[in-house]
């Protein structure tokens, strides 16, 4: 492949006057190529103001056959040729920029706002707006028709879950298109981080996503140490895969629970709602916090697992394992649950590569993709995981994203096992070297339970944050969410939410 | 007044007030079944009376309907528990062709309901009232076939007298008839009562409910009277299944009363049962099912006037 980016492996920084600044036209013609013909894949795309107003625009680009990143900037001023319009899966990152920086991607087919905040800078954004919007206040697609119809759900929700503003347009029961609005959860986190990091930091990480709080500290943790240079002991890096993966148990088991309380299926939505909290209770069990916080920080972790702990975890787990297994077992083998899933919520294998999904939404669809294989860093270099067993006829339905789950479920339950038996001796913390190192520029990917998280740290010259990019698993698979109700009933709805458990908070930031 | 009568009264007084508990006896179950403790037997009556004390909200945009559909939804009912033979016990105001006349009862309150939903003009609230007239249209040609099967088997044309007016022999004569007609209706009373699989009273999404999102704008007396209209319309369906399972065999009404009211805690307990072991269908289903349970109910007359012995 053409020598055009700039290579660095996960987890590294570089300086930042090493990732090549080229034309818009080359940058173009590269990043196609890669996403094109090697089928690569955007992990972030993101605007840095320069001193001359203009923007230094960037790519991380991730693929399944190469443990490298590839990195690509251009320079833009107020507006550019969208992206979008060869390569799909930029639409969402055109528009986040557009309304971060006010940068206009010229012909973009859908240029709204998707977080209703004002400019990081505050200059105009690009629509001309420099107030601050209301969230969810804009135009959306609509039906025209006497029996077409309009379906408005949210911000506010009936039950206890997070702010999203979901339009369907229908003919009877069914929908021909859902546009989703979100923005409602947005905190400014980007925008905070810069000139940092200070003491907030860590707890913004943590918080970004509250349910993704391991993935999302170690990841900021792993940009940190790659910034200062430090050398994680082996045993805190296998305390961060085990906790990790016991994030991943535990949140995927609540959404096989909360999928079969979608269809009325009782037995296994009660039990699975319990032992999701057995699985969070042994993340408390380490730390002290059911979702891991203070649990990872720079330089290692911030508890030890003893002896005794491993033996009682080990036990904890043998003992909830039938259980587990029982009420999952129980959910798959039922006809009438088997029928609700099937063929429900498809999203098909080239439209899901189109758009970019990751993670379990991507897997679903039938694309190969997992970092911890194909980017493996820290506990998953010291320990290899075994490559995910695809689950029998993906076809990306919601039966496809419950079985990826189910199976993801047995596999890293066995992978904690492993660590439990045999951690590595040492320490479990080491302090920092020195503060960040100057104008440099380090990404890390970690694969979140929901898909690779990727950040992006970029340092100015006295080693602040000059940019700090958080982009969430969640960010790639929203339209993912609107694209499998295509055509689908409006009923079932509720099931493909589900199915795709997607974070607000972590999309709004 | 005979003992007959008096025994009706009784039952039809203690039916009316037991009413809430069918849900809690289903409620328990399910629980049983995903292995939790589940709410008290009685929180239908906490919730009724809770609701009882507090006021109402309407919207400024809808009409008198909104305000009238809950207590002609109730009326409908109770003009039905007078012509149903509780407890095995002949109903004191039943007449020739009342069994119709029951039907459309429980046509006048859904539809009551369906305009109130309709009047509020909420997105939601149309989507349920639409599903609800799709399948209970569907539901009362059913319902219907049930009624012709009673029709032909005892010959009578009121409820009391087509429900009470089989014996034993029924079983032994047209014993496969009576199983499908059992299975038909069973079908027509979940469809009817808006239980899994074909509704699910327990979810908060919105974009699934039917009945439930008929009833999203109502609160205080007004959900009060809703949510015990829909106790007593799931006592009289399970009456009419009950009834429709048991011959009137026993020699004493006392006893016979007594083998009712078990049956009706029993049928709720079969309820629940159903409820635990199987997930919703998509709505494209539900169609289908319900005219099997038609399907069924044609079957059995078929069944019976082939093979059976006509009483």
């Amino acid at each position: 492949m053409n020598n055009t980016f700039l290579k660095i492996k996960n987890a590294t920084a570089a300086p930042l006057a090493s990732v090549p600044l080229v034309s818009f036209a080359e940058f173009r013609d590269a990043v196609k190529q890669a996403v094109q013909e090697h089928s690569m894949r955007v992990a972030s795309f993101f605007a840095m103001p320069e001193e001359n107003g203009d923007h230094r625009m960037t790519v991380v680009l991730c693929g399944d056959n190469t443990d490298l990143l590839y990195l690509l900037s251009f320079r833009a001023g107020r507006r550019y040729p969208a992206l979008t319009a060869d390569m799909p899966q930029f639409h969402w990152f055109e528009r986040e920029i557009a309304e971060q920086y006010g940068i206009v991607p010229e012909n973009h087919p859908w240029l709204k706002p998707i977080r209703f905040h004002r400019t990081l800078d505050n200059a105009p954004d690009a629509w001309g707006r420099t107030d601050a919007p209301t969230a969810g206040v804009t135009d959306y697609f609509r039906m025209q028709g006497t029996a077409a119809h309009e379906v408005a759900v949210g911000p506010v929700h009936a039950g206890v879950i997070e702010p999203g503003h979901f339009r369907f347009q229908c003919m009877g029961e069914n929908v021909y298109s859902l546009e989703i609005e979100l923005g409602y959860q947005h905190r400014g986190i980007e925008k905070m981080l810069l000139g940092g990091p200070d003491k907030k930091t860590q707890h913004f990480m943590e918080t970004a996503a509250g349910d993704t709080t391991v993935a999302s500290a170690t990841t900021y943790a792993r940009i940190m140490e790659a910034l200062c240079g430090c050398t994680v002991p082996g045993r805190a890096q296998a305390i961060r895969a085990l906790a990790l993966e016991l994030e991943r148990i535990a949140n995927h088991t609540g959404d096989c629970g909360a999928l079969a309380g979608d269809v009325a299926f009782l037995p296994t939505a009660s039990y699975c709602g319990r032992i999701r909290g057995e699985y969070l209770n042994m993340t408390a069990e380490i730390c002290g916090n059911r979702f891991g916080r203070n649990l990872v920080i720079p330089g290692g972790v911030q508890f030890d697992i003893p002896q005794t702990m491993s033996e009682k975890l080990l036990a904890w787990l043998d003992r909830i394992r039938p259980e587990l297994f029982h009420a999952l077992d129980l959910f798959f083998d039922t006809p009438s649950v088997l029928d609700r899933f099937e063929n429900t919520g498809t999203v098909s294998k080239e439209d899901a590569r189109a758009i970019g999904l990751v993670g379990v939404a991507g897997r679903a669809c039938g694309l190969g993709m997992d970092t911890r294989q194909s980017h493996p860093d820290g506990g998953y270099q010291l320990r290899p995981i075994q490559p995910l067993r695809p689950a029998n006829a993906l076809t990306g339905d919601v039966l496809s994203r419950a079985a990826v789950r189910y199976g993801e479920i047995r596999h890293s339950e066995r992978y904690v096992r492993d660590w439990l038996k045999a951690l590595p001796e040492g320490d479990v913390c080491t302090e920092l070297a020195s503060t960040p190192a100057p104008d440099m520029i380090a990404v890390a990917i970690t694969e979140a339970w929901r898909g690779e998280l990727c950040h992006t740290a970029v340092t100015d010259k006295n080693g602040k944050f000059r940019r700090y990019k958080i982009v969430d698993p969640s960010f790639h698979n929203w339209f993912g969410l609107a694209l499998a109700l295509r055509g689908q009933q409006i009923s079932d709805f509720p099931i493909c939410n589900k199915s795709f458990n997607l974070s607000y908070c972590g999309h709004d930031l | 007044m005979n003992s007959q009568t008096g025994c009706w009264a009784v039952s039809a007084l203690l039916s009316l007030l037991l009413a809430p508990l069918l849900p809690g006896i289903i409620n328990r179950v399910k629980a049983f079944f995903a292995g939790r403790r589940g709410p008290s037997f009685f929180q239908l009556y906490y919730d009724i009376a809770k609701l009882l004390k507090k006021g109402c909200v309407y919207s400024s945009t809808a009409t008198p309907i909104l305000r009238l559909a809950p207590a002609a939804g109730l009326a409908a009912l109770l003009a039905g528990v007078l012509l149903m033979p509780f407890g095995m016990n002949s109903s004191p105001f039943a007449f020739t062709g009342d069994i119709l006349l029951f039907i459309y009862l429980l046509g006048f309150s859904r539809i009551s309901g369906v305009l109130a939903a309709l009047d509020t003009g909420s997105s939601f609230e149309g989507m349920g009232a639409s599903r609800e007239m799709q399948f209970s249209a569907l539901a009362e040609g059913a319902f219907l076939a049930v009624t012709g099967f009673l029709v032909i088997l005892t010959g009578k044309f009121s409820l009391t007298e087509t429900l009470n007016g089989f014996t034993f022999g029924a079983w032994s004569y047209s014993g496969t008839a009576m199983l499908l007609i059992a299975a038909a209706f069973f079908l027509v009373m979940l469809a009817e009562s808006c239980r899994v699989p074909f509704d699910d009273p327990e979810t908060h999404l919105e974009l699934t409910m039917i009945h439930e999102a008929m009833i999203l704008d109502y609160g205080g007396p007004d959900l009060a009277l809703i949510l015990y209209g829909a106790s007593l319309k799931l006592w009289l369906l399970a009456s009419f299944f009950v009834l429709l399972i048991l011959p009137c065999g026993m020699t004493s009404t006392w006893l016979n009363t007594a083998i009712y009211f078990v049956s009706v805690g029993f049928t709720a307990v079969m309820i629940g049962v159903v409820e635990s072991v199987m997930a919703r269908f998509r709505f494209l289903k539900v169609p289908q099912f319900i005219n099997a349970a038609t399907a069924l109910a044609v079957l059995a007359i078929i069944f019976m006037i082939v093979f059976g012995e006509v009483a």
